[in-house]
């Protein structure tokens, strides 16, 4: 008897190729559209891959944190430094910020990951507010009040915003590409098991404790990409700003509309908070109640999300990470 | 230097009512209410508004607050958060987190970003003079001794009442405490419902003591998260005992320079959790 293991299906094939004509579309925008458009996308790339990054987290890791905004901020301020104090280019610092959040992460873990479940989430939510208070009073990077980015000035207009806009491009792309084959090795099933049941996986030999530092480190890297990214596109930071508890929120309410523990879910939880942002936000605090009320919802109803909805309905992935046994 | 540390203590009271719901919630039912900092806003908020409509003195309007409190935390985990427990914390995290957002830009709403303070007819600046250069203020003082007793009440209602065998047995073992005829689901609205009106007791102090303003709460969460962690999980005592560190820590901090008190909080938080993962009163029990 012989199985045959595949993941793939004709659809996810074809969804695929989709995605690459997408992206080369994507790629000539500046050539076409307006700044405004480009602008718009960088902003929601930054949400899109902390939001990844939540649900990697989350979803897979098992560890809910309120207190990303920590990397999301060290990555800006990484970002800042670099091209202020040392004259790196601010586009080449952006990966090398992202790096420096995930090199951060690792004394970090030590401390989050002495509390568990609930108190997790809240002793990240410490830790970021002792990098935003202790950024405060550090008066080279303009303390509480915060700094602009000047190693920008004398750029020319259009070459910043359409540069910012691929690296935004290629941020996304590569952050999806790095989720999904890490989900796709060896230690993304080993992650998939330890979600399931932790204890179960420990007994077949998975290195838990690792295998929850590796997420956290890798989490943390992209957190601090979205970071080094949002203010290298708005020019200004400030440690309020970038330590804003809010990223965390958005990121939640992002992944449990589109879907926690799926690739998939963030994506069209991402375009349903661009449109929701689009059209509403003007409202402000009625707005935000209105996030509020709808995660709670989706988190007590629809606990799966846009995504775990279709995929019941449909039997379809676009980014298939499972292997399925066909006869 | 004395000064200093009496002011610690005095606060130190303050953020163990603002912990012990917290505590509370957290031991009955492990879940962990991201919304206790804003609520607590919303029970200042609540006093401020109440004690002119009702028209009476500030501890009448205490004593209609927290059956309102206990009221509402008791519906709020019959119909919305017994449906979020589960094995997996997440979605009562979501839940409590969305439930924070929604009561912070409420009152951002309703009251605008203003910082307000309850009427308190000159008692937050009456004092007690001790000896010739010493003196306390009268409202810190009743604040911590309001903290004390709720304290003992807490660890008698768990120790000593048949209500407290109850929260112990679901808090040890759900399925076999409900086999026993113990109705969880019930104690859960209940135990939420105490926490609740505990909580509403923090923000009238606060609001009586300081001022509140909508968006407060997070860092008053941190305060009550510290406490707890501080003192260790699971004792009530501990908690008192962990919110006194804290306030002690942040006096010491202000005294210093006054952008340092929260900061030095944190980081004497930090350094628990580094040299005693499980606080400096672990107890599983109670």
């Amino acid at each position: 008897m012989s199985t045959n293991v595949s993941r793939g299906t004709r659809g996810s094939q074809l969804s695929l190729s989709a995605g690459v004509i997408l992206c080369l579309v994507a790629v000539s925008l500046p050539f076409w559209g307006e700044s405004s458009w480009m602008r718009e996308f960088v902003e929601i790339a930054c949400y899109f891959i902390f939001a990844m990054m939540w649900n990697l987290l989350a979803g897979y890791g098992g560890m809910v944190s309120v207190g990303q905004q920590a990397f999301f901020g060290l990555g800006g301020y990484a970002m800042l430094s670099m091209a202020t104090f040392w004259g790196v280019n601010p586009f080449v610092a952006i990966p090398l910020a992202a790096l420096a959040a995930a090199l951060i992460a690792l004394p970090v873990s030590r401390l989050a990951f002495r509390l568990h479940g609930g108190y997790f989430a809240i002793g990240t939510w410490v830790i970021s507010e002792v990098f935003r208070l202790s950024i405060a009073n550090i008066p080279a990077v303009g303390g509480g009040s915060g700094t602009s980015l000047t190693a920008m000035h004398g750029m020319d207009r259009w070459a910043r915003e359409s540069t910012t806009y691929w690296v935004a491009l290629a941020c996304v792309v590569a952050s999806i590409a790095l989720i999904y084959l890490f989900l796709r090795s060896k230690e993304g099933l080993a992650l998939l098991a330890i979600r399931d049941n932790e204890v179960a996986a420990e007994g077949q030999g998975i290195a838990v404790f690792r295998m929850k530092l590796a997420v956290y480190v890798v989490a943390a890297f992209g957190c601090g990409l979205a970071g080094a990214l949002y203010f290298v596109s708005s020019l200004r930071i400030s440690p309020d700003a970038a330590f804003d508890v809010n990223w965390t929120a958005f990121a939640i309410f992002i992944v449990m509309i589109g879907g926690i523990g799926r690739i998939e879910g963030p994506i069209i939880g991402a375009v349903v908070f661009w449109a929701l942002n689009k059209f509403f936000s003007d409202y402000g605090t009625w707005y935000l109640m209105g996030l509020g009320i709808i995660a709670i919802v989706m988190t007590l109803f629809f606990r799966q999300g846009a995504w775990g909805y279709l995929y019941k309905k449909l039997e379809f992935e676009v980014l298939p990470t499972q292997r399925k046994l066909r006869d | 230097m004395i000064e200093t540390v009496v002011q610690g203590l005095l606060l130190g009271g303050l953020y163990c009512l603002f912990a012990l719901g917290l505590s509370l919630m957290f031991g009955v039912m492990r879940l962990t209410n991201i919304a206790q900092g804003d609520l607590i806003v919303l029970g200042g908020f609540s006093a401020i508004v109440l004690a002119p409509l009702l028209g009476l003195n500030i501890w009448a309007t205490c004593l209609v607050l927290l059956p309102l409190a206990y009221a509402l935390g008791y519906f709020l985990q019959r119909g919305v958060l017994n449906r979020a427990l589960d094995k997996d914390p997440l979605p009562s995290l979501v839940v409590t987190f969305g439930l924070a957002i929604v009561v912070q830009n409420g009152l951002l709403e309703v009251f605008s970003a203003d910082p307000r303070s309850l009427a308190s007819g000159g008692l937050n600046t009456q004092s007690l003079h001790i000896g010739e250069q010493f003196a306390v203020g009268i409202l810190p003082l009743m604040i911590c001794v309001a903290a004390v007793l709720c304290t003992c009440a807490m660890q008698l209602l768990f120790n000593k009442t048949a209500l407290g065998r109850a929260f112990r047995a679901v808090s040890d073992d759900q399925e076999v405490a409900e086999l026993m005829g113990l109705n969880a689901r019930k104690l859960f609205a209940i135990a939420t419902g105490i926490a609740f009106a505990l909580i509403a007791l923090a923000g009238f102090f606060q609001s009586l003591r300081t001022t509140v303003s909508p968006s407060d709460g997070p860092q008053l969460l941190l305060f009550a998260f510290e406490s707890v962690i501080i003192g260790g999980m699971g004792s009530f005592w501990g908690t008192f005992v962990g919110a006194m560190v804290l306030g002690l820590t942040q006096q010491v901090g202000f005294k210093v320079d006054p952008a340092w008190g929260v900061w030095l909080g944190h980081l004497v938080f930090l350094a628990v959790l580094v040299a005693r993962p499980n606080g400096l009163f672990p107890k599983t029990k109670g």
